[in-house]
């Protein structure tokens, strides 16, 4: 459960990217959040995902107070949360197997549970027979996906994206939109930010949508 | 616990990776802290190695009571009494007769000797003191030259004070020179890991986006610091090992000339240990200030 309340952001210089937006998510719910660029859908990700902090208003993600958050329980509160980015962050002085193993790296699991765990993510997303390749030699809807294979390895409860499908083919980037239908089917909530939220045939996706950093719907 | 292990474990194995692939950088890096550590390192081993010559040196620690010619022989009595009680088998007694024997056995002497009308030697007193420090031999020559027929006590306690000085001397440069390369150690490993930091950018980047601790971030670079400064300690050890093996030899003949057994002390084992542990931890805190200042700009 994700609860916005009266959510503001304004970054140095007075630029206000968000004002007074204030919603719901429920667990296991796919959400769009839609926009003309600079509408304020990446800064409203980055608040969900304590990359940034609003100048007021609250938001709490799974119970947690964001506003209130201590910086040294980020970390934490980030192992539940799956993040995909536009330009994906691949690491590309690694295999597409390594990037997969970072997050449990992080958490400390055993190195055999761990390649166990990545294998089994790259198998979801279809790249497992490129578990040796770099970053660099995959299409870029293999990259989008190795990225979403990096962000569900640990399980989060929640996935978000920004624009995750906007330097994709249309083959590409159904191929990614399925993968996020899916982890939602399994009760991930899944909330992406794209300048075209024409929702997703067959499933019952909210559209929210911001404009100049208000929320208009 | 296991996890920690775990952790600790693969952050050890990530900064060891991280050194190995930039071998020669790793290798300058570790020599200049080598050497860095060597010149300290041999001041003091150094200034051992002078203490423990100036101990075998018995000259150095010896006093000699003087009885007047026209002494006693109640006098001599009393004065041997005296110094049983105030320093217990610290010393011998050379009487006037004996004396007398032992210069004439020296070459040369023994006709200038018998051409004497009567032997102008007195009764003396050989002392070697326990506690040989300057202060105390000062305070033990004045006590006794007030004793009752007591001509002379004769104390090098000027070249002791010399020599103790001279140690004082250098400990104190040594000292200011462990500091300076300590600065200058803790320079190298800063540059090193700054510069690791600023190549792992990318990957720090992405770690604290899905959810890794600053402790996770950290871990290897200080790792990678103490790896440099322990083995830094390595090669400290060897250059210095190197250093006393080459010059034992001559030292030995140095000192066989002036009749004494002195040779070369190299590290032992605990000062070897030592030197290691000096340089992972003061690799680790120009990781720890490296570290620090650059996640500080990166955030």
């Amino acid at each position: 459960m994700i609860v916005g309340s009266q959510l503001c952001k304004r970054y140095p210089g007075g630029f206000e990217a968000l004002k007074n937006v204030s919603f719901e998510i429920a667990g296991g719910e796919m959400v769009l959040i839609g926009g003309h660029s600079g509408a304020g859908k990446t800064t409203l990700l980055k608040l969900l995902s304590a990359i940034e902090r609003p100048t007021s208003g609250s938001l709490v993600v799974n119970g947690q107070n964001l506003v209130a958050l201590r910086h040294a329980a980020l970390p934490f509160l980030r192992r539940n949360l799956g993040l995909i980015f536009q330009d994906q962050k691949l690491l590309f002085d690694r295999t597409a197997l390594d990037n997969v193993l970072l997050p449990l790296e992080i958490i400390g699991l055993s190195p055999k549970e761990a390649a166990r765990r990545a294998r089994a993510a790259l198998d979801k997303v279809g790249l497992l027979e490129r578990e040796k390749a770099n970053p660099i030699a995959l299409s870029g809807g293999e990259q989008q996906r190795l990225a979403i294979a990096r962000a569900v390895v640990n399980r989060p409860t929640i996935l978000i994206a920004d624009e995750p499908t906007a330097n994709l083919d249309e083959e590409s980037a159904r191929q990614v939109i399925d993968l996020f239908v899916a982890f939602n089917q399994v009760r991930v909530t899944v909330i992406i930010a794209t300048h075209a939220p024409h929702g997703i045939p067959g499933k019952d996706v909210r559209v929210m949508t911001l404009d100049h950093g208000a929320l208009a719907s | 616990m296991k996890t920690w292990f775990r952790q600790h474990f693969a952050a050890l194995a990530r900064a060891s990776r991280r050194l190995l692939r930039a071998p020669l950088s790793t290798l300058l890096s570790i020599m200049v802290i080598g050497i860095a550590m060597t010149l300290p390192a041999a001041g003091y081993l150094l200034l051992d190695n002078l203490k423990a010559l100036g101990a075998s040196s018995t000259s150095a620690q010896q006093m000699s009571l003087f009885m007047e010619t026209s002494a006693s022989e109640k006098q001599v009595a009393e004065a041997r009494d005296n110094l049983q009680a105030l320093l217990p088998d610290q010393w011998r007694f050379v009487s006037r007769a004996d004396a007398l024997q032992q210069l004439k056995a020296n070459e040369g002497m023994a006709e200038i000797v018998s051409s004497l009308p009567k032997n102008p030697l007195p009764d003396a007193f050989i002392i070697e003191p326990v506690d040989a420090s300057p202060e105390t031999l000062e305070r033990l020559s004045s006590t006794l030259a007030s004793w009752n027929g007591v001509a002379h006590v004769q104390l090098d306690s000027a070249w002791i004070k010399r020599f103790d000085a001279f140690l004082r001397l250098g400990r104190l440069t040594v000292n200011l020179l462990a500091v300076i390369f300590a600065a200058g150690l803790i320079a190298v490993t800063f540059n090193t890991i700054r510069l690791q930091v600023l190549a792992g950018a990318e990957e720090i980047e992405v770690a604290r986006l899905i959810g890794a601790t600053d402790g996770f971030i950290r871990r290897p670079f200080y790792y990678s610091g103490i790896l440099q400064g322990g083995l830094g300690g390595i090669v400290a050890a060897l250059l210095i090992f190197v250093g006393i093996t080459a010059l034992s030899p001559s030292v030995a003949q140095l000192a066989q000339l002036y009749g004494s057994h002195f040779a070369l002390q190299g590290l032992a084992f605990p000062h070897i240990l030592a030197l290691i542990a000096c340089g992972g931890a003061l690799g680790f805190v120009g990781a720890q200030l490296s570290v620090s200042l650059a996640l500080r700009q990166m955030k």
